[in-house]
């Protein structure tokens, strides 16, 4: 059907094993016995924390600052007391302070009742946003406000929202399409208040047509000019590179961000964030995650508050039916693996996985220089030839071959029949490159 | 136990072992086609190549203390030098074109994944040239008649040989093998009265001429080509433009040894017969020795195509499908160095600096 958009080239498509948890509505997770926030839940610098060990909280009061120009609030999600600050490990392996509070809950905690916005200028929802510490929930957790401040001169022809959800598995983007389809919509035109784009246009692949006729219908009864674009199936059309050139046609250049082509680009998870955010005054304190996987008992999505221990989420979900292979935090793709049960979710976290390997694991073997990568590659490169430089070193040569380009986003690595570790190369290169130079 | 590892942690069901099965799977047909019109001594062939390059594979596994005998490459070798091979050939040639590719062709370089050379037409060479008598002796399928009296030539030869004695100028060689009275089969003949089309491509589609014991029913070779492309195995890229690009050639420029001027050459007939497909769809696309990028491969079978026409149409040999993909072979890394995908968001630098 012509009628689908999509980026033409490279990309692949992975099972989408979305049956696991699609039919399974938003449910709301009981307050854990302990949360851990945290101070890195967003891409910049970690917050700084103003609160101290003993302290009381309050739900949705602040307890970490923005550290500087590209870092984000962080709020409490309960009521309780700070019982612990120290580093721990997250999922994506970085190391830094948590704080540890014991949810306490009390009488009078906020109950976040529907504010008057119609009135606000752009400035002023702005600052709501950035107040609420807004990051951006599809998985790079880029802080919002830093995302919608528009330098001048820049128009803004496009804003388009992302609701692709690409990765394998995850069903929590799918699930707030469905249930929460006029909360999205007021969102966009928040962000439209905002910067004030040509059009607004929702990308929505085509395993999700049910969303597409939920956010049509919603959008004939609310009158806004909002356009649905239904896509083709094919991961990563989720990455904004992608997702830009199957909706607008333009290709965002080399180190380039999607302003530089009239562009915003804002996750459906994030757009519900930030009408929460203004129409209700409500810090970005908790989100959707899908706990899944073929590990999991009752896979389903959950609203969970930011902080919440691994382990209490996947009890949420029945527990685990046999030992999994691997944990993953995220889409099967780009998710992090991890080993601790005990790591909380952050603002990024979108989903967590349990997977058990079925059938026998292929060994790797020489690189059969078949080209599957190169045509998989969404964004041109040649990962054989970039794997090749590497693995014997020469790191210069690999970034003469455009690997700073390579978003890792696992294409190579996914179709690549030696099974060779492409993209785990690809961060090695890279790190060993910036030190090189 | 959990494992930790970099993502992505999904991967596609191919692997080295399901694709060299199933680039094995696709020669079935054709190869048991051989033994069904050849006879037992085909499979004999057959049996001895995949044994001897397994059996060298195992060898320089213990010298390089590498395992790789289970992904299956040197079955698929083997069978495909059983495969080029004359049902009539002496069994010491196909065990020392088996050694000669897997020990020379491919292991000298590193093993699979290295070589710079389809090893199987490598070997098929090799042999060729050093056994040219005893590799162009060929037996008639059972089904064209007497199977004793050994034409001793396939149909591209026997036209070749007519054609060099220099009294046919003026015909095509369909023509030539018509008036030379190369058999054909009942079937054949019966089918070409009522349709029209040549007796001697109907016999060729099917898979009744003379000559190696997997190449010679086009039907079989293009179904399994069908199921690789279905199975993503292979795209049609190289096949396609391959046979387009020799097709049009021989078009073009076919006549010219026949006598007969421009654009009067045969188009579908010479892609049926010989090793053309064979080669097209199980050869050129060998992954090792083959351009990465869709354009470099599109380059590489059009260069395939050129140099089968010239072998094929002014060479002293009738067969020339070998040569040309081991030339292009050669060139494979060149073309891989300059042809370079387009990247996402490429901008054409702008002169005097910024835009």
């Amino acid at each position: 059907m012509s009628r689908f958009l999509t980026f033409p080239r490279g990309g692949v498509h992975p099972g989408d094993m979305k049956d696991l948890s699609k039919d399974s509505p938003i449910k709301t997770l009981e307050t854990p016995a302990e949360l851990i926030i945290s101070m890195s839940q967003h891409l910049g610098a970690p917050a700084v924390c103003q609160k101290a060990k003993g302290d009381r909280v309050r739900k949705g009061e602040l307890i970490a600052t923005a550290a500087s120009f590209i870092s984000a609030n962080i709020h409490s999600p309960v009521s309780g007391t700070i019982t612990d600050i120290r580093p721990v490990t997250l999922a994506n392996s970085v190391c830094c302070d948590a704080v540890f509070i014991k949810p306490e809950p009390a009488e009078d905690d906020p109950t976040f009742d529907t504010k008057g916005y119609a009135s606000l200028s752009g400035e002023e929802l702005l600052g709501i946003i950035k107040d609420q510490g807004l990051v951006g929930l599809g998985g790079a957790t880029f802080p919002v406000n830093v995302k919608l401040t528009v330098p001048i001169g820049k128009p803004v022809d496009f804003l388009v929202l992302n609701g692709v959800e690409c990765e394998p598995y995850l069903t929590a983007d799918y699930r707030l399409m469905l249930e929460h389809p006029r909360a999205i919509l007021d969102g966009a035109m928040i962000i439209s208040k905002i910067v004030n784009p040509g059009s607004i246009i929702i990308g929505i692949e085509a395993n999700k047509m049910d969303c597409v006729a939920v956010l049509e219908d919603e959008i004939r009864k609310a009158g806004y000019p909002i356009k649905v674009a239904p896509l083709k199936m094919k991961y990563p059309q989720g990455d904004e590179k992608q997702l830009l050139k199957a909706v607008t046609g333009r290709e965002i250049p080399s180190g380039k961000l999607p302003i530089d082509i009239g562009s915003i680009v804002c996750n459906v998870g994030t757009v519900n964030a930030i009408q929460q955010a203004v129409a209700f005054g409500k810090p970005l304190f908790e989100r959707v995650v899908t706990v899944t996987g073929n590990c999991v008992r009752n896979p389903g999505n959950f609203l969970a508050p930011i902080g919440t221990k691994i382990r209490d989420l996947i009890e949420a979900a029945g527990g685990l039916v046999e030992e999994p292979d691997k944990l993953i935090s995220g889409g099967p793709m780009m998710g992090f693996s991890f080993w601790d049960l005990d790591t909380p979710i952050t603002k990024g976290t979108s989903g967590i996985l349990a997977l058990k390997y079925k059938g026998r694991q292929q060994r790797q073997t020489h690189c059969l220089h078949c080209g599957k990568c190169v045509a998989a590659c969404p964004i041109g490169l040649e990962p054989t030839m970039m794997y090749n430089l590497i693995t014997s070193g020469d790191y210069a040569g690999a970034m003469a071959h455009d690997l700073m380009d390579c978003k890792e986003c696992g294409s190579c690595s996914f179709s690549c029949p030696a099974q060779l570790p492409l993209v785990q190369t690809f961060r090695l290169g890279k790190k060993m490159g910036r030190a090189k130079k | 136990m959990i494992k930790v590892s970099s993502s992505p942690h999904v991967h596609s069901r191919q692997n080295t072992q399901s694709i060299m099965l199933f680039v094995i799977l696709a020669l079935c047909p054709s190869a048991i086609w051989g033994v069904f019109v050849f006879g037992l001594r085909a499979l004999v062939v057959l049996a001895i190549s995949i044994a001897s390059s397994v059996a060298a594979e195992y060898a320089l596994n213990l010298i390089s203390k590498e395992k790789t005998l289970w992904d299956l490459t040197a079955v698929l070798t083997g069978l495909l030098i059983g495969m080029n091979m004359s049902p009539a050939v002496p069994l010491g040639i196909p065990v020392l074109a088996s050694v000669f590719a897997i020990a020379v062709v491919k292991w000298t370089f590193g093993g699979v994944g290295c070589n710079w050379m389809n090893p199987a037409l490598g070997g098929r060479v090799f042999v060729f040239f050093s056994f040219s008598s005893a590799m162009s002796r060929f037996v008639l399928p059972s089904a064209l008649g007497n199977a004793d009296a050994v034409s001793s030539a396939t149909t591209l030869s026997f036209a070749k040989t007519a054609l060099s004695s220099g009294e046919f100028i003026g015909q095509n060689s369909l023509q030539i093998l018509q008036t030379q009275l190369y058999p054909v089969s009942r079937f054949a003949e019966s089918l070409s009265n009522s349709t029209g089309i040549n007796a001697y491509t109907i016999d060729a589609f099917f898979g009744l001429q003379g000559g190696c014991i997997g190449e010679v029913s086009a039907l079989l070779l293009i179904l399994g080509g069908l199921f690789l492309i279905a199975t993503k195995v292979i795209t049609w890229h190289i096949p396609v433009v391959y046979a387009a690009s020799y097709a049009l050639l021989n078009w073009v420029f076919g006549g010219l040894p026949y006598g007969t001027g421009l654009f009067s050459g045969l188009v579908i007939d010479p892609l049926l017969r010989g090793g053309f497909l064979l080669g097209a769809i199980f050869m050129a696309t060998d992954y090792v020795t083959t351009p990465v990028t869709r354009k470099g491969q599109v380059i590489f079978a059009c260069g395939c195509g050129l140099f089968t026409f010239i072998l094929r149409s002014f060479g002293s040999l009738a067969e020339g499908v070998s040569l040309a993909i081991i030339i292009m072979n050669i060139v494979t890394p060149t073309i891989d160095r300059y042809v370079r995908p387009k990247k996402f968001g490429y901008v054409k630098p702008v002169k005097g600096g910024a835009k």
